[in-house]
């Protein structure tokens, strides 16, 4: 059988210049359920599906609130996760302590692009196996950025990562024009819909599976946030029925379960 | 020849006396900075309507001399924030230095309209003084940061050696807390009163109060620097002279020195 | 000789037996892959210019910059592995602020390629670690005022000790450092995918010369970045230029954006077009590697054989 000889580590280039380790990390990502981000010109909202490993048991958290106008939302590692939002709620609150001010989102995240490429140049150090969707506001506004395990960090419109996440943003893409106009309770039904192409048939979005993250502006053109929060359990069921067989989902969705009939 | 090696090297006993070992003490406590060496006086500001007037003269005294009469104590940050400097002028350095690099730091994301605002400004410089006191190892300044909050509202806000924070309308250093400061309030005595004042009437003033200043502290200097932040920028001319002196009040002054009428 | 299955391009810092750590030369395929960079020093200044490759629909336009500020009056642009080349920013942007710690003055544009040059070489050494997949062009301006030391109060003598020194100093710099830690200085630079392309346009210019002014260099860089991507015409990509002055020019001795109404005009397409005539380009025809490799004697040759000097 052939045997790669240059995927034993992140520190061997192949021929090609590729290092498959960090490729591999990439997969890792792919493995955990999916995320989807969007912004829009006042809010930046995450929505995710959550796993449980067996009928009785809890279901694994997706979004995390690193400060109060930033959160996250992983897929992959969910260990290696902790280590990146323990290190982003550390750099937030210094600089509240040293500035007073809330960390920009943009150097909040080139602090762990950095930290995440050092792990893919040195022997003996592993790539993160986790891929990651921030989304805060700050003094110029909402954000959302994609953190990949390769070290590379990208600011994007909406974003989707993990398991058949392609889907979804096939989804945002299609609708990619409508977001930056969205308020906080259309920009959530976007994102929500997202997630339901992805998902197998038989599988719906439920109370139990489905966590949604907020942070926006209080008002457009002001200075006040509405804090990052995830909402969780009872607090999603409403969104969650807005999207179910309401008739503009239905038009919305077509496209898809065309496709989904095609397969 | 004396062989016992401890004794090599010291002053003979028979010649100068019994060597006093305290001046060998090596473990005695850790001293830094004691007091300040080069100084400057003080730095008056005041808010107005759109922003924030400070000042301070160009004299850096060693002790009593008039060491260095063309020494800058106004320095901007970012084009946004005035930092004005009483004290140690060294210390005032390594600082400006320091400021400097947190500009340039601070530009790397700036690009995209991140900038750290005089208040940030204040907090950071006001941590960094109580971070060095509490090494007792302080730097010897008191010092005025002026610009304008993340609101663009007028900030003025005031830290000392000891990291001790405090903000009022009107702010001095030195010896201009107890000659300018009551000057100052007389037109802003709240938050309001600065608040109606003008930009013109801020600088008259405050250039009233670099006279005053000039009359009674021997430590100061007829050239100064002054500097008014607004939201259109920083205005700062740096070689300014006092105006329309008048050294009439001094005949009437009585009890001072080797005066005895 | 080929470097596969010899065993000695499995780890780095490793010599095969003709001589060649293949570990940095692998590194030098991911750079190729990469969008284009180029620099161009002009007499007046230097402009920065890359190609972003727009990979996804939902990146945000406009967003995601790829030319770093370092310092005040340094910029960098790379080619390559990503991540690597925000590492590289990093690392040169701590060598600058070391500089001004050290000798209370900025750095240079050619101390720091010499420093960066050090960082990249010491990432061929060892075992331990990878090379860099980039290859990075530096550019900056070096005042040519007496420059204030930092933090210094009133003014020191005007003549003799400690005062001026005769002669010119300072100026436009230009380098571009690759993941062997080789560095030279350049009048025009490019790297990346589009690199022969945009090479033999850089060589139309006839940059030795120190004619081409600031302005007119900005109009080049947009181009070459344009004709160099013509081979890859089925992706989109944004246009990022990054230029800088004396403290006279446009940008006051600053690494700054090229302002945007000077930006579209450069990337207008009559202005393009016009300058293709001018510099009889024919941006259709494919450049064929071999044939551009030998009409470039200092560029590619040279650097070829330098190598290993």
């Amino acid at each position: 059988m052939f045997r790669n000889n240059y995927d034993n580590d992140s520190v061997t280039f192949s021929p090609q210049g590729r290092i498959f380790q960090v490729e591999y990390a990439g997969e890792a990502v792919k493995q955990g359920s999916v995320v989807v981000g969007i912004t829009s010109k006042t809010h930046a909202v995450l929505v995710a599906i959550k796993r449980n490993a067996e009928e009785l048991s809890s279901y694994q958290k997706k979004l995390f609130a690193v400060d109060e106008h930033l959160g996250l939302a992983i897929a992959g590692l969910t260990s290696d996760a902790r280590v990146l939002s323990n290190f982003m709620k550390q750099q937030c609150l210094s600089q509240r302590l040293t500035y007073d001010r809330a960390l920009p989102v943009e150097t909040l995240v080139s602090l762990i692009g950095e930290k995440a490429q050092l792990n893919t140049q040195h022997y003996g150090k592993r790539p993160y196996g986790v891929g990651l969707l921030v989304a805060g506001v700050d003094e110029t506004g909402p954000h959302l950025f994609e953190f990949q395990p390769s070290g590379m960090t990208q600011e994007m419109v909406a974003c989707a990562i993990g398991a058949r996440s392609q889907m979804a943003r096939t989804y945002l893409e299609k609708n990619a024009d409508k977001f930056p106009d969205c308020g906080r309770e259309e920009l959530i039904k976007h994102g929500l819909r997202a997630l339901k192409e992805t998902l197998v048939q038989d599988r719906e979005l439920t109370v139990e599976n489905t966590s949604v993250g907020v942070v926006g502006l209080k008002e457009a053109g002001k200075r006040g946030i509405d804090f990052f929060k995830v909402h969780d359990g009872a607090e999603v069921k409403d969104w969650i029925n807005s999207v179910g067989d309401d008739a503009e989902a239905a038009g919305e969705t077509a496209e898809g379960e065309g496709m989904q009939v095609d397969e | 020849m004396d062989h016992r090696p401890q004794h090599w090297g010291r002053p003979r006993d028979d010649v100068y006396g019994a060597y006093d070992a305290s001046y060998m003490r090596p473990n005695g406590p850790t001293t830094h900075t004691q007091s300040p060496v080069v100084t400057g006086t003080s730095v008056v500001a005041l808010k107005f309507k759109d922003g924030v007037v400070i000042a301070a003269d160009n004299l850096a005294s060693y002790g009593s001399l008039a060491r260095f009469p063309d020494v800058k104590r106004l320095r901007t940050f970012a084009g946004t924030s005035v930092v004005g400097f009483g004290g140690d002028v060294s210390d005032m350095q390594y600082l400006d230095r320091h400021l400097q690099e947190l500009a340039i730091d601070e530009n790397y994301t700036s690009e995209k309209g991140h900038t750290l605002n005089a208040r940030n400004l204040h907090k950071y410089l006001a941590n960094l003084l109580y971070h060095r006191r509490s090494k007792f190892d302080p730097l010897w300044n008191h010092l005025l940061v002026a610009g304008l909050d993340e609101d663009d509202k007028p900030f003025l806000a005031a830290a000392d050696l000891l990291g001790t924070t405090f903000t009022s309308p009107s702010l001095a250093t030195g010896y201009g807390e107890m000659l300018a400061q009551p000057i100052m309030r007389r037109y802003a005595k709240d938050e309001e009163a600065a608040a109606q004042l003008t930009r013109d009437q801020a600088v008259d003033i405050v250039k009233e109060c670099m006279k005053v200043l000039f009359y009674r502290d021997a430590r100061s200097l007829d050239t100064y620097s002054i500097a008014v932040v607004t939201k259109q920028g920083i205005d700062l001319k740096e070689d300014v002279k006092l105006e329309n002196q008048s050294w009439a009040f001094a005949d009437r002054i009585k009890g001072y020195g080797t005066q005895t009428v | 000789m080929t470097s596969i299955g010899t065993g000695y391009d499995l780890a780095n810092s490793i010599f095969s037996p003709d001589g060649r750590n293949f570990q940095v030369e692998y590194a030098v395929k991911a750079v190729e892959n990469g969008g284009t960079s180029v620099g161009i020093r002009a007499k007046d200044g230097v402009v920065l210019a890359v190609e972003k490759v727009i990979t996804s629909k939902l990146l945000k336009p406009g967003a995601n910059k790829r030319i770093a500020t370092v310092d005040k009056h340094l910029g960098v642009v790379y080619s390559g592995m990503i991540p690597d080349g925000r590492h590289f920013v990093d690392r040169a942007r701590d060598e600058a602020r070391s500089w001004r710690d050290t000798f209370k003055t900025p750095i240079s544009t050619s101390d720091l390629a010499s420093r960066m040059g050090g960082y990249l070489q010491a990432y061929t050494l060892y075992q331990s670690v990878r090379p860099f997949g980039i290859t990075a062009i530096v550019g900056g301006f070096d005042s040519e005022l007496e420059a204030p030391v930092d933090g210094e109060v009133g003014t020191g003598p005007s003549v003799g000790a400690g005062g001026k020194v005769e002669g010119k100093h300072g100026g436009p710099g230009l380098y571009m450092i690759e993941p062997s830690g080789m560095y030279w200085g350049y009048y025009g630079a490019a790297t990346g995918k589009g690199r022969q392309a945009a090479k033999a346009e850089l060589e139309k210019l006839d940059l030795a010369a120190g004619t081409l002014d600031l302005k007119e260099a900005v109009k080049e860089a947009a181009r070459i970045i344009y004709v160099a991507q013509q081979d890859n015409k089925d992706k989109e990509f944004e246009l990022e230029m990054t230029w800088i002055s004396n403290a006279t020019g446009p940008t006051k001795g600053r690494h700054e954006e090229v302002p945007k109404e000077l930006k579209d005009e450069a990337e207008r397409h009559d202005t393009i077009t016009a300058l293709l005539v001018e510099r009889e380009s024919k941006p259709n025809i494919e450049y064929d590697s071999q044939k551009v490799r030998s009409r470039l004697p200092f560029a590619m040759n040279a650097a070829r054989l330098m190598t290993h000097a």
